[in-house]
């Protein structure tokens, strides 16, 4: 799962930094993810994980790093096995 | 002076800001005999917590206070608002001692604080900044280059946006105090313009340097999202209803003079006023509906960080801006040659003039653009 949301953030959130150099809990808005950026991420992780963010997680903490990422689409995908 | 906030104003309104109007307008000047009144009467402390020495007031009752003085000068109420989008930046996101402080000294002086948002450059998104604070030594240094601050060459403080270090992304932003000694505002332009004229908003390079401490403790994307966008959709959106109910008012006393002329006959113009009451009440609810609901959800991040929250902000405000303009135009028609001609009771050129600044002053498009980048991915309605 992390690859694929870094490869999603590799090609959408048009960071100033490459996304190697960033650990899982750097804040991706501060490496330059502007909001616009940001809408691209979600759509393009929609499309990856076949998944729909909910109203609730449409807000700028649920994509502030990889890790929060991650978190919001384990919970998303555990609910679709469910 | 005692009373609400709302009747304080009112009265400076009738008896100060409105007299004062038609000149501010015509000469293009800033509305300081209504701004002296409104600092003497503590009004432009109306946000700052009360364990502080201000009032203590929700916005909802400050956006009552705006709209009431819009309809007497747009201007005045225009700068009233602006000072106020910037107290509820600070009092709300500067949590520091010192920035207490700051808080507290705006209550005690009654400090006038303007806003340096927006920068040369940058094509007018507040989101990204050029500009960079330098720390030293526990100061900081700022130099921007303002393509507009309203009533800049008036104000005790400017809160600035730049990026965090010089080293930071554009849109790793901080929202800073600038405050007297240490800051140097440059005139670079005019403002002579179609409305608004009393704002007095004029391009400046500003040159600031202070305390580090006067950095506002949230990032400003932060800031901006539960406070300033929604802040400043309520007031503005507040000064154009005022500005709208004016025009109201001018086209009811016209038809009842109208009426007057022939009893027992209801005039045509009585059936453009009915029709024009359904577009301002409309605009009515639209406004004071959303500074309600802000009130109660101000401060639960749940609800003002989503998505959906910053929709329907922006939707307040090109509806709002858009509805004023319907208004005054439907004024116009009802009142005739009387509201066309500058030197009656009715007159509507001024207001008219203003009106068409609501859609420009951060422009409709570039905000139904983001609503529309926003609405790719929201699911709700």
């Amino acid at each position: 799962m992390e690859v694929q949301i870094r490869q999603v953030l590799a090609e959408h959130a048009r960071l100033a930094v490459d996304i190697g150099t960033l650990g899982d809990r750097d804040d991706l808005y501060q490496a330059g993810m502007t909001s616009h950026a940001s809408v691209s991420v979600m759509l393009a992780l929609e499309d990856a994980f076949d998944v729909e963010f909910p109203e609730r997680m449409l807000r700028k903490a649920t994509f502030e790093s990889v890790a929060a990422i991650k978190e919001a689409l384990s919970e998303l995908c555990s609910a679709a096995v469910d | 002076m005692s009373g609400s906030l709302a009747q304080v104003v009112a009265h400076i309104g009738e008896e100060v800001a409105g007299p004062a109007a038609e000149d501010v307008d015509r000469k293009a000047r800033f509305p300081s005999e209504a701004l002296e009144a409104l600092q003497a009467a503590r009004t432009l402390s109306a946000l700052v917590p009360a364990e502080l020495g201000g009032w203590g007031l929700a916005l909802g009752e400050v956006a009552e206070a705006t709209c009431t003085l819009a309809r007497h000068c747009a201007s005045t109420a225009m700068v009233f608002a602006m000072h106020h989008m910037q107290a509820a930046c600070l009092v709300r996101h500067g949590r520091s001692e010192f920035l207490r402080d700051v808080a507290r000294q705006l209550a005690e002086r009654q400090e006038l604080l303007a806003s340096a948002t927006t920068e040369l450059g940058v094509g007018g998104d507040l989101r990204t900044s050029k500009c960079a604070v330098e720390r030293r030594d526990g100061r900081f240094r700022l130099e921007k280059q303002a393509p507009v601050i309203s009533y800049g060459a008036y104000a005790d403080k400017v809160l600035a946006t730049a990026r965090r270090a010089p080293d930071s992304a554009p849109n790793d932003q901080v929202l800073v105090v600038c405050p007297q000694p240490g800051l140097v505002l440059e005139a670079t332009s005019e403002w002579d313009t179609l409305g608004f004229r009393g704002t007095a908003s004029p391009g400046f390079v500003l040159r600031a340097e202070g305390d580090e401490r006067c950095i506002l403790d949230d990032p400003f994307s932060d800031i901006l999202e539960r406070t300033m966008l929604p802040v400043s959709h309520i007031l503005w959106s507040s000064v154009w209803l005022g500005l709208a109910s004016g025009a109201v008012d001018r086209a009811r006393r016209y038809v009842r003079a109208e009426a007057r002329k022939q009893p027992g006959a209801t005039p045509p113009s009585a059936l453009r006023l009915a029709e024009l009451m359904v577009v301002y009440q409309q605009m009515e609810a639209h406004v004071t509906g959303a500074a309600r609901h802000y009130d109660e959800v101000w401060n639960d991040p749940d609800a003002t960080t989503g998505m959906g929250f910053a929709i329907a902000m922006n939707s307040l405000k090109v509806s709002a801006s858009t509805l004023v303009v319907d208004i005054v135009g439907r004024a116009m028609v009802i009142c005739g040659i009387a509201g066309y001609r500058e030197d009656s009771e009715y007159s509507l050129g001024r207001l008219l003039r203003d009106a068409h600044g609501a859609a420009v002053m951060v422009n409709n498009d570039r905000i139904l653009a983001n609503n529309a980048q926003m609405l790719l991915v929201h699911k709700e309605s």
